[in-house]
């Protein structure tokens, strides 16, 4: 099912000629708003009469996560206090917290956007939904609410937190689609057995799945436990939230609703815009937000983007699985390390529970990496030399994935600490100068 | 004419061991033998137990990784030779010990063995001059 084929299957003529006319009405717009823009499109020489097309947003400047920093904490609003009729702010560890306004259209906007997604996964009006990612300043809960709402699906709000009772919940109210962390969807999974269920016990059809990056492995392992079919759900904060992009029942890369959100591939060191099919840093402009617009934002999510008409019959760029994210990526002894790439090779062990923990440290100037895994109960043997043997094969695995020797450390099952939110992978002990 | 034994993976970490006897003595099961097997980063503790259902029900719900494994038992006169005369039996038998632990107290002592081949060491045993225990008091 389509939500709004109008949009979702656009002609790419059609949908060329909208982004131009929306990028042309938003600079202008920033440009006699946003002083931070205007500053520097003056910097930059150009006004906004120079933006003719789409295609010109090479000619703009960009915008970083520092700089929602810098402006905390309305500099980047476009639309004056009164049109704003919510606020959310991004989990800030370091530094600010960055705020984002939204406006009435801004909402409705976003309602829509959510809308195709859950469509675009097999949600009806018939189904009832759990959305289980938090409720407060962070957008997914509210974000997604409001699309299962607009939808017309009965939505469960039980946001995090309390998952015995949520697991209660989903069995007698029959519940038949869940948004959340993929990794909360594995400690679901995991309560779901301690309280002695099985999947047949649920009914569970339809997971919506985001806002941490996770991999191919992470899915079968999420389906076969939850007995559900898992979906991608793509978005950030600063640019709406969830639902800028989604995958359809194809899932060959996610449909990014790129008449709200115009997306590029850059080189993140050159900057230069790259073509479709190679990866890069992905970069959103907000064609039609009112509240705090952003020209081509860097979202630090690496991946490639696809063109081409998909077997869904939707006509939008899809964005590839995020690789990882510039920022979580760890450099150790100058090798480019993902969490991911660990946590592609420990879901291939069945010995092993999908959680894990990276432990980087410096000892004698060269820096260490431990991977903490948990064997699973059914595979932990009295014999040391098969234990011992199953630490070497995992990490032989690591070394020729990573290019760089990791220290296994096993673990007692249940003793990586679960996080209910976004999977913390990585404790890093080096002192950094 | 085996016995099982209980095997939990542990750790390397301070209290850990004792998080394990406190599980069972709080269940009023009692340990007839234990040893403890480690490497670098984790070890396996091996127990005799009272009740071993119960035990494996008790410390699972407390989620520690834990198996049962068959183990022979004997009782052999606490003496100088007496344990090599049987281990000599054993070898030539071609009869692997994966470990072995042991604890000697007045005229006996009691040896835990396991085997890479149960019935042939049970069998083994047999023909020595010692008892099979099929449980510990």
């Amino acid at each position: 099912m389509i939500w709004n084929p109008n949009k979702e299957c656009m002609s790419r003529e059609q949908m060329h000629a909208l982004q131009s006319k929306r990028l042309q009405k938003l600079v202008t717009y920033v440009y006699h708003n946003v002083p931070f823009y205007r500053n520097k499109m003056q910097a930059m020489d150009i006004a906004p009469e120079d933006i003719k097309s789409i295609d010109d947003i090479v000619k703009l400047p960009f915008t970083t996560k520092q700089d929602l920093r810098d402006n905390y904490p309305y500099g980047l609003q476009a639309a004056p206090p009164s049109e704003i009729v919510r606020v959310h702010a991004s989990s800030g560890t370091t530094g600010n917290p960055t705020i984002v306004g939204y406006t009435r259209k801004d909402l409705a906007v976003w309602s829509e956007v959510m809308a195709r997604c859950l469509t675009a996964y097999g949600v009806t009006r018939d189904d009832t939904f759990s959305v289980s990612y938090g409720y407060g300043l962070f957008t997914g809960g509210l974000g997604a609410h409001y699309g299962v709402e607009n939808l017309g699906a009965t939505v469960i709000p039980t946001s995090t937190g309390n998952t015995e009772k949520h697991i209660r919940l989903i069995r007698d109210l029959k519940i038949s689609g869940i948004a959340c962390t993929p990794s909360y969807a594995l400690y679901l999974a995991e309560t779901l057995e301690k309280m002695g269920l099985k999947r047949e016990d649920i009914s569970l059809r339809i997971g919506a799945f985001g806002a941490e990056p996770w991999t191919e492995n992470m899915r079968k392992e999420i389906e076969a436990r939850l007995g559900l079919k898992a979906y991608n759900l793509y978005g950030l904060s600063e640019i709406m939230g969830p639902g800028v992009s989604y995958e359809c029942s194809e899932q060959n890369g996610s449909h990014i609703s790129e008449d709200h959100f115009y997306p590029e591939i850059i080189n993140p060191e050159t900057l230069e815009q790259l073509p479709y099919g190679e990866q890069g840093e992905l970069v959103f402009t907000t064609l039609t937000k009112e509240g705090m617009p952003l020209l081509r934002y860097r979202t630090k999510d690496l991946c490639t983007l696809m063109d081409g008409e998909c077997a869904c019959g939707r006509t939008s760029v899809r964005m590839g699985r995020i690789v990882g994210r510039s920022d979580d990526m760890l450099i150790i002894r100058g090798i480019n390390v993902f969490p991911s790439q660990v946590e592609s090779v420990i879901l291939e062990m069945q010995e092993f529970e999908p959680q894990y923990m990276l432990v980087v440290d410096r000892a004698n100037n060269l820096d260490t990496l431990q991977v903490q895994v948990e064997v699973r109960c059914d595979y932990f043997s009295d014999d040391i030399g098969r234990m011992l043997e199953l630490k070497k094969r995992l990490a032989d695995r690591l070394k020729s994935v990573l290019s760089i020797g990791a220290d296994v450390k096993l673990m007692e099952p249940g003793s990586i600490e679960r996080s209910q939110g976004k999977g913390k992978h990585v404790i890093d002990k080096r002192v950094l100068k | 004419m085996t016995i099982k034994q209980l095997s939990v993976f542990l750790e390397n970490k301070t209290g850990r061991i004792n998080d394990v006897t406190s599980t069972l003595g709080k269940h009023g099961i009692n340990m007839h033998a234990f040893s403890m097997a480690e490497t670098t980063d984790f070890g396996i503790l091996r127990l005799i137990v009272s009740d071993v259902e119960r035990a494996v029900e008790v410390l699972r719900a407390e989620n520690f990784a834990v198996m049962l494994t068959d183990v022979v038992c004997i009782q052999c006169d606490n003496q100088a030779g007496a344990l090599s005369a049987i281990l000599e039996h054993l070898s030539e038998k071609d009869i692997f010990i994966e470990y072995m632990y042991a604890f000697a107290d007045g005229a006996k002592a009691n040896v835990v063995i396991r085997p890479n081949n149960i019935s042939s060491c049970v069998a083994t045993i047999k023909e020595c001059n010692c008892t099979i225990l099929s449980t510990f008091k």
